[in-house]
C-alpha cells in the first residue's frame, strides 16, 4: 500500500499551519509597530526633547520624563547589576551544586518571572511607606530588583560556557580562584555578561508598574532623588488614558522613543555578542 | 590465523619504534618519588599501589589504554584533583624531597612549582605576552623591565619565539592550535617550575605541530623533570628516557624506554605496544 501521498499531505498541512501561526504573530507585531511609528512620528517634534510635560491644553515636551527614565534606569542598573553579576559568579564558580546555590538559583528563577507590579508593591511597602513619600530613589531600587535576576542568570550562564580547561589551566599556574575569576573568566565571558546588562537595561527602561508605586510622576523638572520623578512609562500611562488630544500625542511620541531605545539596545547587544564571539571572546571557545 | 603479510603494518613487527631518546642519565636523588599511592574517585579506585622514582632532567612517558589511570597519576602530581570534590589520594608523593599530599601544603605554591600543560591548548583571553607573563605576574616576583626578558626566554625555550615575536600583542586565541599549545608550554615554563607535566599535549594537534612540540620537549629536557602522558606510542618512544606502562590503575612496568619498547618484561606491556589490545 502506498502511503506516500498521505504523508506528503500531512507534511504540507503541518507546514501550512505553522507558517500561518508565524504570520499571525508577525502581523500583530507589524501592526503594533506601524501604529506606533505613524502616531508617534506625528507627535514628534523638537519640543519633545526641550520642554517639560505640559498641563492639558498647552504645548510641552517630555524632557523631564526622559531625564527621569534615564536617571532611574542608570541608577537601577548601577545598584542591581553588581549584585547580579557577583551572585552569578558565586553560583557558577563557588556554589555550583551546593544546597545554598540550588536554593538561590531557584529563588532567582522565581524572581525572574515575578510580575513587576509585585516588586513595585514590595518597594512601596519597605521604602515609600517608611519614608512617607514617593521618590526617585525608590523607583530606582525597584528597577534594580528587576535587573538583579536578569544579570544573575546571564552571568552564570556565560561563565558556565567558559571552557573548563581555561579554569584548570589558571589553577594549574597556581592562581587562586578569585584571581582566575578576575583575570580569566570575566574577560573570557565579557561579551556575554555585557549583553546581559544591556538586556537588563532594555527591560527596566520600559517598566511601568513598579514606578507607579515608587517614583510616581512629576510634572516639573526635578533631579532630587528624594522626590517623585517623572519617567516615560508612567507619563505614557497617564497621558494615554487622558481625554486630551495633546497629551495623547505626547504619549504616542514617548511610546515610540521607548520602543526605539529598547530596540536599539537589543540590537546593539546582539551585534556586540556576535562581534566579540567572532573574534574568539565570550561564549564557548573553539 | 592471518598470515603475517596481511597484518596491518603496526602489528607485523615488534620493534617499529624510532629511537632517538637517550637512555636515562645516571641519576642523583630522584626528583619525584611516589610510594604506595592509591587514588579514589568517590568509592571507585583509580590508582592502586603506585611506586616509582623519576630523575631530574629527563622525560618520563606514561602510556596505557584509556582509563588506565595515567592522567589521574599526572593530576596527583600538582594536586589538580583537589579542585573536584570526592577525589582523594592516599600514600606518599615527594617532589624535590617534599611531601605534597600533606594537609599543610600550599596548593597554589605547589602548582607554581609543578607546571602543567593540558591536552587542548588553553590560551587565556589576553595577549600572547600577557599569557606568558601570567604566572610571573601572579607571583609578583618579577619586575616590569625583567618581565619582557623572561617572556622572551620562555618563548624561545618553547621554540616559538621566531614565529611569534611580531605578534606578542595579538590575542592568544587568534593563533593556530600548534602555536597556542607552544604558547601554553611557554606560559608554564616561564615561572621556571621544578617539574613539567604534560597531559597528551599533542592529541589535538596536526603532525607538524606535534613534531614542533616534541622538539620543544627535547630541548626542555636539559632543564626540567618532565612527565608526559600520551596515547601516541611512537611519541613516547621518540621523546622519553623512561616509559611506564599502566593498566587498570596499576603501574605494570616502568623502565628505560629502549628496554620497555624492545624487550618488555611484562606480557601485558608486550601485548599493548605491539597493538594486540588497547
Amino acid at each position: 500500500m502506498n502511503r506516500r501521498p498521505l504523508r506528503k499531505l500531512k507534511n504540507w498541512a503541518f507546514l501550512g499551519l505553522s507558517m500561518l501561526a508565524t504570520l499571525a504573530g508577525l502581523a500583530c507585531l507589524a501592526a503594533i509597530l506601524w501604529t506606533l511609528i505613524s502616531r508617534g512620528l506625528a507627535g514628534m517634534s523638537a519640543r519633545i526633547f526641550t520642554q517639560m510635560t505640559p498641563p492639558p491644553g498647552s504645548a510641552g515636551g517630555l524632557l523631564n520624563a526622559l531625564y527621569g527614565s534615564a536617571a532611574m534606569t542608570l541608577l537601577g542598573i548601577l545598584v542591581g547589576s553588581p549584585i547580579g553579576v557577583l551572585a552569578g559568579t558565586y553560583l557558577s564558580e563557588y556554589g555550583q551544586t551546593s544546597r545554598l546555590a540550588t536554593v538561590v538559583r531557584f529563588i532567582n528563577d522565581v524572581l525572574l518571572s515575578a510580575p513587576s507590579i509585585i516588586i513595585g508593591l514590595f518597594i512601596y511597602e519597605i521604602i515609600v511607606v517608611r519614608m512617607g513619600h514617593f521618590s526617585a530613589l525608590a523607583g530606582a531600587l525597584s528597577l534594580a530588583v528587576i535587573a538583579i535576576p536578569i544579570t544573575l542568570r546571564t552571568t552564570e550562564d556565560m561563565l558556565n560556557l567558559v571552557p573548563v580547561g581555561m579554569k584548570d589551566s589558571s589553577a594549574a599556574m597556581g592562581a587562586y580562584p578569585w584571581r582566575t575569576t578576575l583575570s580569566i573568566l570575566y574577560p573570557a565571558a565579557r561579551s556575554g555578561i555585557v549583553t546581559g546588562l544591556l538586556l537588563a537595561v532594555a527591560r527596566i527602561s520600559g517598566e511601568t508598574a513598579p514606578l507607579l508605586f515608587t517614583a510616581l510622576n512629576n510634572q516639573f523638572w526635578s533631579i532630587d532623588l528624594n522626590a517623585p520623578m517623572a519617567n516615560l512609562p508612567v507619563v505614557i500611562f497617564q497621558f494615554a488614558l487622558s481625554p486630551y488630544k495633546d497629551w495623547q500625542d505626547l504619549a504616542w511620541a514617548g511610546a515610540l522613543i521607548i520602543t526605539a531605545t529598547i530596540l536599539i539596545l537589543s540590537v546593539a547587544a546582539r551585534i556586540l555578542l556576535a562581534l566579540l564571539q567572532s573574534r574568539g571572546g565570550g561564549g564557548p571557545a573553539q | 590465523m592471518i598470515p603475517s603479510s596481511k597484518l596491518p603494518r603496526h602489528l607485523k613487527t615488534r620493534v617499529p619504534y624510532p629511537r632517538v631518546a637517550p637512555a636515562p642519565v645516571d641519576m642523583g636523588p630522584p626528583k619525584i618519588e611516589i610510594r604506595k599511592l592509591d587514588f579514589y574517585y568517590g568509592v571507585s579506585q583509580a590508582l592502586r599501589n603506585i611506586n616509582l622514582a623519576l630523575a631530574d632532567r629527563s622525560i618520563a612517558a606514561f602510556i596505557g589504554p584509556s582509563g588506565c589511570g595515567k592522567s589521574t597519576l599526572l593530576r596527583v602530581l600538582n594536586r589538580m584533583y583537589a579542585l573536584y570534590p570526592h577525589q582523594r589520594a592516599v600514600g606518599e608523593v615527594l617532589i624535590g624531597g617534599r611531601d605534597i599530599l600533606g594537609p599543610t601544603v600550599d596548593v597554589a605554591d605547589l602548582r607554581y612549582r609543578v607546571g602543567m600543560v593540558f591536552q587542548k591548548p588553553t590560551p587565556f583571553p589576553m595577549s600572547v605576552f600577557d599569557n606568558v607573563a601570567f604566572g610571573l605576574k601572579l607571583a609578583g616576583e618579577v619586575r616590569g623591565s625583567e618581565l619582557a626578558g623572561r617572556v622572551e626566554s620562555a618563548l624561545k625555550d618553547a621554540a616559538i619565539w621566531d614565529e611569534i615575536k611580531g605578534k606578542l600583542h595579538a590575542d592568544g586565541r587568534s593563533l593556530s592550535g600548534g602555536q597556542q599549545q607552544r604558547v601554553c608550554i611557554a606560559r608554564t615554563i616561564a615561572v621556571q617550575p621544578e617539574v613539567l607535566l604534560l597531559d597528551e599535549p599533542t592529541a589535538a594537534l596536526d603532525p607538524i605541530s606535534t613534531l614542533k612540540v616534541e622538539e620543544t620537549l627535547q630541548a626542555l629536557r636539559e632543564k626540567y623533570c618532565i612527565v608526559i602522558v600520551t596515547h601516541n606510542l611512537q611519541q613516547a618512544a621518540r621523546v622519553s628516557n623512561v616509559t611506564g606502562f599502566m593498566y587498570m590503575g596499576e603501574l605494570v612496568e616502568i623502565g628505560p624506554s629502549n628496554e620497555v619498547f624492545t624487550t618488555p618484561k611484562n606480557r601485558r606491556t608486550d601485548d599493548y605496544i605491539t597493538g594486540r589490545f588497547g
